[in-house]
């Protein structure tokens, strides 16, 4: 892939956790406006490279990176890297819907409304755009002040989905995004996604093979801290240029 | 011999449902015995009026003001800085050598009688800062008495708020105080409250820190250096004097219907507010 198109850029990569080594100096690129997908078996590191992408890691004190990751060129590693405009550049939804206990107007402006300098008008307009934009806005439009605690699991990652769409990011990571929804749930958000990444650069990691298959456009195999095997998906599951990868997405373990 | 299960489980049930019983049956005591001496010598005019003869004839209005705002200030002053400090320990800290001697501290400080503290309060405010006996000196008093209540309660409800909502925030682009303003503490609120609850009864409850440094004046206190009496204390002095034991419980059935209405308006504020987030 052409390296002047990548938005996202890992350089050496290395996180460990206290002694444990999760991903081991790895390097990967990711194109502007792409859907990349990222499958493996539990404790490849997927979760743990997402989490270096938008520096969540920062909050657990035994983590430890080593090497870079580049945003548009720029190192998010560098000493004194803002990270709170790199958070509202990098957008994130974890694998549980986490609605936050207000209500979902109030979810979908809780980002926004940290930038501040939005009037009420602004403010309605992006919440509806967000809503409509993660396919949610026709089920709650008339509902906006009830608490987002009382939407189905669908709905409320639904609902996050929006709400990091609303800060208008530039990157959405998605942390196994379907994991604990309905078949019909999934269908809805990977529907939205393929609509977003017009507008917006994907990292989806998934513990469903299919789902990466339908929607990726690219793919990377993490296997124990290493990243296997990265290209366009059709290659990945067709032919596979490694036996692991091959064995892992025709189902022979994993 | 073997017990079979089925008697074990009925002893167990017999044994458990007994010191339920047992703990609501003294309780009900202590409130119908008070209620029931005391309730008889309440009435409107014994609750708006000063106290005559010492308290042997007339009302508890001084009693009843003092008793209000003491334990108002001494929660204004324990609340934020009791609640900064479980914040800075849970937010802003990994748990280190020095959290733990915090805590530990904060542990001895809720084992001291209350006693101490008013010997305290007493040396340190009353006189050394010649605040003299006053709603200030009782206030601060009663504040440091309260503060590991408020610090332990808080404590618990910031830790229950799930990492998952912290983890949200932060990847909306929250900085910490953000995080804890906007979703730590709302979430926390119900908790804290109940630290608020108890504290205040407990500074309600209060005699020996408060005849310290709050002094007995039986007046209404028109500034934080004037002296003011709480029910507890006239209540103490009442009964302890041979003053007037009829007055003496009608004060106790007073401070018992206070406590329960206080406990009564904590809860129903706590539950609108959780029924209006979920």
């Amino acid at each position: 892939m052409a390296e002047d198109r990548a938005i996202i850029e890992a350089r050496n990569l290395s996180v460990f956790y206290g002694q444990d080594c999760a991903l081991d100096s790895m390097n990967m690129a990711i194109a502007r406006n792409v859907i990349c997908g990222i499958i493996g078996p539990a404790g490849a590191g997927k979760t743990s490279f997402l989490r270096t992408l938008n520096r969540l890691n920062d909050l657990n004190a035994e983590c430890r990176i080593e090497g870079s990751v580049l945003l548009s060129g720029e190192n998010i590693y560098r000493p004194g890297y803002d990270v709170i405009r790199l958070r509202r550049a990098v957008g994130m939804l974890f694998a549980l819907p986490v609605a936050l206990p207000m209500s979902i107007y109030d979810n979908v402006a809780y980002g926004p409304g940290l930038v501040g300098g939005i009037c009420r008008t602004e403010m309605d307009e992006l919440v509806e755009n967000s809503l409509k934009a993660a396919f949610l806005w026709d089920e709650v439009k008339d509902r906006l002040a009830m608490s987002g605690l009382r939407l189905s699991g669908g709905q409320q990652q639904r609902l996050c989905l929006a709400r990091t769409l609303a800060m208008r990011p530039e990157v959405v990571l998605l942390d196994e995004p379907c994991s604990g929804l309905d078949p019909i749930s999934t269908a809805r958000i990977e529907e939205a996604l393929t609509l977003l990444k017009s507008r917006y650069t994907i990292v989806l990691v998934t513990n469903n093979t299919k789902q990466a298959a339908r929607i990726a456009d690219y793919t990377a195999f993490f296997l124990m801290g290493e990243m296997v095997e990265y290209g366009v998906t059709s290659e990945v599951f067709t032919m596979p240029r490694d036996k692991r990868t091959s064995d892992y997405v025709t189902g022979r373990f994993g | 011999m073997r017990i079979p299960p089925r008697h074990t489980q009925k002893v167990a049930v017999a044994l458990l449902g007994g010191a339920t019983l047992l703990t609501l049956v003294v309780l009900f005591f202590i409130i119908f015995y008070v209620l029931k001496r005391g309730l008889p010598v309440v009435t409107g005019e014994f609750l708006l009026s000063d106290q005559e003869d010492m308290g042997r004839a007339g009302g508890i209005f001084p009693a009843l003001v003092g008793t209000f705002i003491l334990p108002l200030l001494a929660i204004a002053i324990a609340l934020p800085l009791g609640v900064g400090t479980t914040v800075y320990l849970a937010e802003y800290t990994r748990e280190n050598r020095m959290t733990r001697i915090i805590r530990f501290g904060i542990d001895c400080l809720a084992g001291i009688p209350s006693i101490i503290f008013g010997l305290f309060g007493f040396v340190f405010f009353t006189i050394m800062l010649q605040m003299g006996w006053s709603l200030l000196s009782g206030g601060l008093t009663l504040a440091i008495m309260v503060l590991p209540t408020i610090i332990r309660t808080s404590e618990e409800a910031i830790k229950a708020v799930p990492v998952s909502y912290r983890e949200v925030s932060f990847s909306l682009g929250a900085s910490r105080w953000e995080t804890v303003w906007k979703v730590v503490l709302p979430n926390a609120l119900p908790g804290i409250v109940t630290g608020v609850v108890l504290s205040i009864g407990r500074a309600i409850g209060e005699t020996a820190a408060v005849i310290f440094t709050a002094g007995q004046a039986m007046q209404i206190p028109t500034s934080l250096f004037d002296s003011t009496r709480t029910m507890s204390v006239h209540f103490y002095i009442l009964a302890r004097e041979g003053i007037s034991m009829k007055n003496a419980f009608g004060t106790a059935a007073v401070l018992v219907l206070l406590v329960l209405f206080v406990n009564i308006v904590a809860y129903w504020l706590m539950n609108r507010f959780i029924a209006k987030r979920s």
